[in-house]
């Protein structure tokens, strides 16, 4: 919690609801939720609890059906369409949890894309390529990967690339939605270590979504679903 | 940055891309294809006669008497005789003119009395002369001039002699007078090649033994005796007229029309040549048809293609939404897969027919006598392909679609 700057929330949920129209016993209400600046967050919970569906609200694929998403105190369910795609592509970085890149793309055309969406990102970074490059070092990807097509890297460095692409631009919120998942016990400590790393040299907060909770440890604060929502018949 | 991951994203599905790109340009050649046989069958068919102002014959439709005299199919109703001939070509407005005299036949090729003049002013395909491609012109009383393709298909050369039949299913020959070949035209793409051409004078010669159309029993004239005699033509079947000016076609027409000697009609080769095109227009609709049926297959096609791979390829929408792009730029970039296989296709399509044209070109010529032009592409091909590569981008719309909902309901969750 020392991290966190307690005064700017870069999320903040109230009175959140939202259910699928094909699928009516899922209910999702949340209360309240909020995620301060800076902070490393993980948010835990099982199978079918909501966690994808909460990260798709916050990132703006989604709308709620009534409540307010905010994201750097700015209310983004409000927001049209076309505008809360712009919004995610110039505030937030997106972790899947495997096939995260476009795998006819080289390397570096994957991490360049998210600044082909948002000119706010682009304009954070004066050599787009040199920065890209440089993630890449601190993520202890080979130098010559850069150049290489997304399919022929390994799971592993594929993940890290796909930190490398949330990263750059330096984004204020990171959303990671089990990127470890796919990843050994080893490999999972190494790219969780070099990830909080970068997300705390680029300043961003990050939330990340597991069912691992031998992960709490390494973060900052940790949501479980239970705790957040309220369950909805 | 999009147009170069659309074109590594094609690439990367080099396989299914190419298999697409080679059925679209299959089906897109067999359209042009289709369309380059009809135009070439249209030119070739009008292309039979030029630079004839009119075609003069005894009294009867414009049709028939094209057909019969142009096209050597049917008979005609009665002949003109030389007297009115005479008059027609001494009207002033008259620069040239062809008599032609048929009815009779050599293996089931029509025989085609007529003079020099027709060698000189028998246009085709925009103005090409015919000519000789071995031997000579009619010299002697008894020299015939054959068509390609009477020499090819009855294996003749100059120097054979050969036997004209009486009428066009006689079992009657004029056997007492033997013909010979004295020289063989070069191939035209048109009846001429079909045809047996002999003089006037000679038409006359063979029937002289001969009155209203049978043999006189027991006599037979000797060929010496006949080469003396006047062998003036009395009657011709028709006739074709050159004009001094275009301007006095209608003014002459009207004339030999209302004729008061004889009963005649005078058509307009072109007027007719387009009526005839009309009535044998249900064959040019059907290729029309054929043709439009394979482009609307081809999109079908290629939308199924595009359909087909959406699935496995929700993921990678997956991916351009997280980093910003809108569900339109989805739709864009299906659209623009689309545009790309659609022009790819076009350009291997064309490279295709021209390639199948020239080795095919000669070939077609010489089966069917419609000569293919190997040339650019006209106007009209561009708009088509213009409208194609529209229609392809449009349809790949309902994939597109598709795929925007997908994008819009997937967010994080991507169900494969």
């Amino acid at each position: 919690m020392e991290k966190s700057n307690l005064n700017e929330k870069t999320i903040q949920i109230n009175s959140v609801k939202f259910h699928w129209s094909n699928k009516s016993k899922f209910k999702l209400h949340i209360p309240e939720l909020s995620v301060d600046k800076g902070e490393k967050v993980l948010l835990l919970g099982e199978s079918g609890s909501g966690k994808t569906t909460l990260l798709s609200l916050i990132c703006g694929f989604l709308t709620p059906l009534s409540g307010k998403i905010q994201l750097n105190e700015k209310l983004i369910n409000d927001l049209s369409a076309t505008k809360r795609d712009q919004y995610r592509s110039d505030n937030i970085g997106i972790i899947f949890q495997q096939f995260n890149l476009l795998p006819y793309a080289n390397v570096i055309d994957n991490i360049l894309l998210p600044l082909y969406f948002s000119k706010l990102r682009s304009a954070n970074i004066s050599n787009q390529r040199e920065t890209a490059i440089s993630i890449c070092k601190s993520l202890r990807l080979p130098e010559d990967v850069v150049n290489m097509k997304a399919s022929e890297l390994s799971v592993g460095q594929q993940q890290r690339v796909a930190v490398a692409r949330a990263l750059i631009g330096n984004p204020s919120l990171v959303i990671a939605d089990e990127p470890t998942s796919s990843l050994d016990t080893d490999a999972q400590t190494i790219f969780l270590d070099l990830m909080f790393s970068q997300v705390a040299s680029s300043n961003s907060t990050l939330l990340m979504v597991s069912h691992d909770k031998s992960l709490s440890s390494n973060f900052d604060r940790v949501i479980d679903m239970k705790n957040v929502s309220v369950k909805e018949q | 940055m999009l147009l170069k991951l659309t074109f590594n994203s094609l690439y990367a599905r080099l396989l299914t891309v190419g298999m697409t790109v080679f059925a679209i340009s299959l089906s897109l050649m067999l359209y042009m294809s289709v369309e380059k046989l009809r135009t070439s069958a249209y030119t070739s068919f009008t292309d039979t006669i030029s630079q004839t102002d009119l075609i003069v014959g005894a009294r009867t439709s414009s049709v028939q008497l094209l057909l019969y005299s142009v096209f050597r199919i049917g008979n005609a109703t009665n002949n003109i005789t030389w007297e009115s001939y005479e008059d027609v070509i001494n009207k002033k407005e008259v620069a040239w003119s062809v008599p032609i005299s048929l009815g009779d036949s050599h293996k089931g090729f029509r025989v085609m009395g007529t003079n020099s003049e027709f060698f000189k002013r028998y246009k085709f395909r925009g103005g090409q002369s015919i000519e000789l491609e071995e031997g000579n012109k009619l010299d002697d009383l008894y020299d015939v001039i054959i068509g390609a393709g009477v020499a090819e298909k009855l294996n003749y050369s100059v120097g054979t002699p050969l036997i004209v039949s009486h009428g066009l299913q006689s079992f009657s020959d004029h056997d007492d007078q033997p013909f010979k070949v004295s020289g063989i035209l070069a191939k035209t793409g048109t009846p001429v090649d079909n045809t047996v051409i002999v003089s006037l004078e000679a038409i006359e010669a063979i029937h002289v033994d001969w009155s209203t159309g049978a043999k006189i029993p027991g006599q037979i004239t000797p060929v010496e005796e006949i080469r003396q005699m006047d062998l003036s033509p009395k009657n011709i079947t028709a006739a074709l007229i050159g004009v001094n000016s275009k301007l006095q076609i209608f003014q002459l027409q009207r004339w030999i029309n209302e004729y008061p000697e004889e009963s005649l009609s005078s058509i307009l080769p072109g007027v007719a040549l387009q009526e005839l095109w009309r009535i044998v227009g249900v064959i040019e609709n059907l290729l029309l048809g054929i043709s439009v049926t394979v482009i609307f297959t081809t999109l079908i096609g290629m939308t199924a293609i595009i359909f087909s791979s959406l699935n496995e390829r929700r993921r990678e929408m997956a991916i351009w939404r997280a980093m910003g792009a809108s569900p339109k730029v989805v739709i864009g970039l299906l659209m623009l897969e689309a545009f790309i296989i659609s022009v790819m296709s076009i350009i291997v399509s064309t490279v295709m027919l021209f390639l199948t044209l020239y080795v095919l070109q000669p070939w077609i010529d010489n089966t069917y006598g419609i000569l293919v032009n190997i040339e650019m592409l006209a106007v009209k091909d561009i708009y088509i392909f213009m409208l194609f590569i529209i229609a392809a981008s449009l349809v790949s719309l309902i994939p597109a679609i598709r795929a925007y909902w997908f994008s819009i309901n997937d967010g994080m969750t991507i169900k494969i």
